[in-house]
């Protein structure tokens, strides 16, 4: 038996592949089942949003930053919009913040709705995901009554955002909320989060220490579920977050170690009902205030003076930070870089997924829910 | 058998010998091939509008009424669509891989009873039979993992290959059980021996014993026949499609048809060994047949299509196992429960014979608990979603 050569195998998974969550291709180095080193290739969506936006004046970055994660556009353009009106000096009245929160956060349930449903299926579990996705479809059609759009919104303007709430909006935003809190919410975590061999596939995989999420920078739900508590929202409240009572969710390690993909995903499935907490206390703000004109503060014409800004905000995937930098000449911003919180969390996987089986490497890549337009951009 | 040479006999009396053997066995083959082809028709329509109800929403409903159409349309297009050969592949292999598992499958068929003459062969050693033939299926997914010449494909063939090996163990002990109360390995006459409505049925004997073979069984059966949540051979979000990635049109219908007739020959090997096979479940005679119509076919029939009701009903609920946990499974759960059952029932059936004196009592109570919650969750089920219809419509 001595002389039997053992050999190893370099599978290539992606970029065309099931549950990569896009186009991802991790080249693995597997011996049998066992996965001894795991390299992810990056780059089969880059499409120069960084260029692009050196090419186009302030307000046409806007829609490019809705194309970067795709899944979770109010987000994106959000953080935009907070970085070029910190340049600019604007602040932005009550109302369209509270507008504004409104939106990340129910773009937040729908973004986790994906995260969490697909996280199932790559266990094996489809029902939840379909499950999910119909209320998913609810809020979409909240986001298109109110934009006109249903994936890339261009809805948070500098200075404003692109259209006011329609009437009737606030009655039929808390009715979904009412049948997401009470119907789906519990379904999901009595068919999916409580299944035992949901539990056993993914209570100690993965399992990413503190101090390791630290150091690799991961942000969002990832570094929750490792256990510390950090969340833009709270620690640096924007938009007037200070104002909303809402917990900090972080994993516990219920059923294995701490930090593991059981953990991460619990996080953003306890995120969800928060985030439909902090929905009906900005519903109820809304209901006390005037209607305001949503286009008061867009500027005309956007130029800033020279000089540069770092605004970062919580993304529903995590910090998602916008360096800009105007040089005082141009209508274009001289350069916009992205801190993306998916290519911080990309870095970690080698670490983490050296020694696994490949049904985990799945686990794992759902747990850290990476969309990939973020990590190539 | 005697049924099929007495009406044969009838017909072609003026044949020669060898010519009346040919005729009657050339009969029960089409029958048989004919159930298995149209019966995967039934079960994919069934598990997609299984699965539709479970996920909210309606299935197939465009071709025609219901969908009902839909996967005969389905199978015309798998019949007329290029079979695609990969350049590397091993042509040989991998034209005969789908063949031996479709072989696999249909040859168990040869003993299932589905009447008191219904059966094609009555064989001795029906049960091993069935055992044995089963595996040759096994041989086919390794040939097709090979002979594709993709690594996911072979990835599927091996873990199908460790899966089935281990779970066939468990599987055959716990049939060896029922061998043991029978004394007999052919089938008939473990329905035989279960005759007189649904309390002699085995389910029922040694009480609380036969429910754990029953449910060993039933598990290691699953894995046999790769569903979820053991359905690691070709599992969709790792392996894209395990050991039929790379067929396509005609031969991956055959791994189609091969997978639902294999869940049919287990939950009618189920039913036979543990629910009466084609036998009534009630004591009244003319349940079983009136004159010369038995009601032996349908019995069975129903019994199995029971049974994969559930394996659906499993595939939309749980989540799937991972490779190592599915051996965990195997060997130091189901095996040394089965092991010890065997000693048991070795003991049992030498000092009880007959079953426990509180057999006769449970079992029409307890059928109509386990008929009744489901009902109930059924209806609830049902009442839940027409609320949220009418929700959705206000």
């Amino acid at each position: 038996m001595e002389d039997l050569e053992v050999d190893e195998m370099i599978l290539n998974m992606g970029p065309q592949h099931p549950s990569t969550h896009g186009v991802l291709r991790i080249e693995l180095r597997t011996d049998g089942e066992v996965v001894r080193a795991a390299r992810p290739h990056i780059g089969y969506l880059h499409r120069c949003f960084e260029k692009h936006a050196e090419s186009v004046d302030y307000p046409g970055v806007v829609p490019y930053t809705d194309r970067m994660d795709y899944v979770a556009s109010m987000g994106n353009s959000l953080g935009y919009s907070l970085a070029v009106e910190k340049l600019m000096g604007i602040t932005v009245s009550p109302y369209v913040s509270t507008i504004r929160v409104i939106m990340a956060e129910l773009q937040r349930i729908a973004s986790h709705s994906i995260s969490v449903g697909t996280y199932g299926m790559d266990i094996g579990a489809f029902t939840p995901f379909l499950h999910l996705l119909r209320d998913r479809e609810k809020i979409l059609d909240l986001f298109e009554w109110t934009c006109g759009a249903r994936l890339l919104y261009n809805y948070n303007w500098i200075g404003g955002v692109s259209h006011d709430l329609p009437d009737g909006f606030v009655k039929a935003c808390r009715a979904f909320l009412r049948e997401f809190e009470r119907l789906t919410y519990p379904e999901l975590v009595e068919l999916l989060i409580k299944n035992k061999i949901f539990i056993k596939r993914t209570c100690s995989v993965g399992v990413c220490p503190v101090d390791l999420a630290i150091s690799y920078d991961l942000t969002g739900p990832n570094l929750r579920g490792s256990g510390l508590a950090r969340d833009l929202r709270r620690d640096e409240p924007y938009l007037g977050y200070e104002k909303y009572e809402f917990d900090v969710c972080v994993g516990k390690g219920d059923y294995g170690p701490l930090g593991s993909c059981f953990d991460r995903n619990m996080v953003r499935t306890l995120e969800m009902a928060e985030s439909a907490k902090i929905i009906h206390q900005a519903l109820d703000a809304l209901e006390k205030m005037e209607k305001a004109d949503v286009h008061e503060k867009v500027p005309k014409r956007v130029k800033p003076s020279k000089g540069e800004v770092y605004v970062r905000s919580e993304a529903p995937r995590g910090q998602l930070g916008y360096y800009v930098v105007a040089d005082g000449t141009g209508i274009n911003p001289y350069r916009v870089k992205v801190k993306s919180p998916c290519f911080t969390a990309m870095s970690v996987f080698h670490v983490l997924a050296k020694g696994m089986m490949i049904a985990d490497i799945i686990a794992l890549i759902g747990s850290l829910d990476v969309v990939l337009g973020e990590i190539d951009r | 058998m005697d049924f099929t040479y007495s009406l044969l006999g009838a017909l072609l009396g003026g044949l020669p010998p060898w010519a009346r053997i040919a005729v009657a066995a050339a009969v029960p083959a089409v029958v048989l091939i004919t159930f298995m082809a149209v019966g995967p028709i039934v079960y994919v329509y069934a598990e997609r509008k299984f699965s539709a109800f479970m996920q909210d929403r309606l299935g197939p409903m465009r071709v025609g009424p219901y969908g009902l159409l839909q996967t005969i349309a389905d199978a015309i297009k798998l019949l007329f669509k290029e079979a695609i050969f990969p350049g590397q592949a091993d042509k040989v292999l991998f034209t005969l891989a789908p063949c031996l598992v479709v072989l696999g499958a249909f040859l168990s068929f040869v003993v299932v009873p589905f009447g008191s003459h219904l059966q094609t062969v009555d064989l001795n050693v029906g049960v091993f039979y069935v055992v044995a033939v089963s595996s040759i299926s096994t041989v086919g997914l390794i040939m097709a993992g090979w002979a594709s010449n993709n690594k996911y494909a072979l990835f599927g063939a091996m873990r199908s290959a460790a899966q089935i090996v281990s779970y066939e163990i468990p599987a055959v002990m716990s049939l060896l059980t029922i061998v043991m109360i029978v004394g007999s390995l052919s089938l008939q006459d473990i329905v035989r021996a279960q005759a007189g409505g649904l309390q002699h049925w085995f389910i029922f004997r040694y009480f609380p014993l036969m429910p754990i073979v029953f449910l060993v069984f039933f598990t290691a059966s699953l894995a046999e026949c790769n569903r979820t949540p053991f359905d690691i051979p070709e599992a969709e979000s790792e392996l894209v499609a395990g050991f039929h990635t790379e067929y396509s049109g005609f031969f991956f219908a055959m791994f189609f048809m091969a997978e639902y007739t294999e869940m049919f020959i287990v939950s009618a090997v189920a039913s036979v060994l543990f629910f009466g096979g084609w036998m009534s479940p009630f004591p009244w005679a003319w349940t079983q047949g009136i004159g010369p119509i038995g009601f032996g076919p349908f019995w069975l029939i129903f019994k199995s299509w029971s049974f994969i009701f559930v394996h659906m009903w499993l595939r939309w609920t749980l989540p799937r196992l991972r490779v190592d946990q599915l051996m965990y499974v195997a060997w130091k759960v189901l095996l040394p429960i089965a092991l010890v059952l065997v000693v048991v029932f070795g003991a049992l059936v030498i000092y009880v014979p007959g079953g426990f004196a509180w057999d006769q009592w449970l079992s029409w109570p307890l059928t109509a608990l386990v008929l009744g919650s489901l009902v109930f969750f059924m209806v609830t089920a049902f009442r839940y979603r027409l609320r949220r219809a009418q929700e959705l419509a206000a």
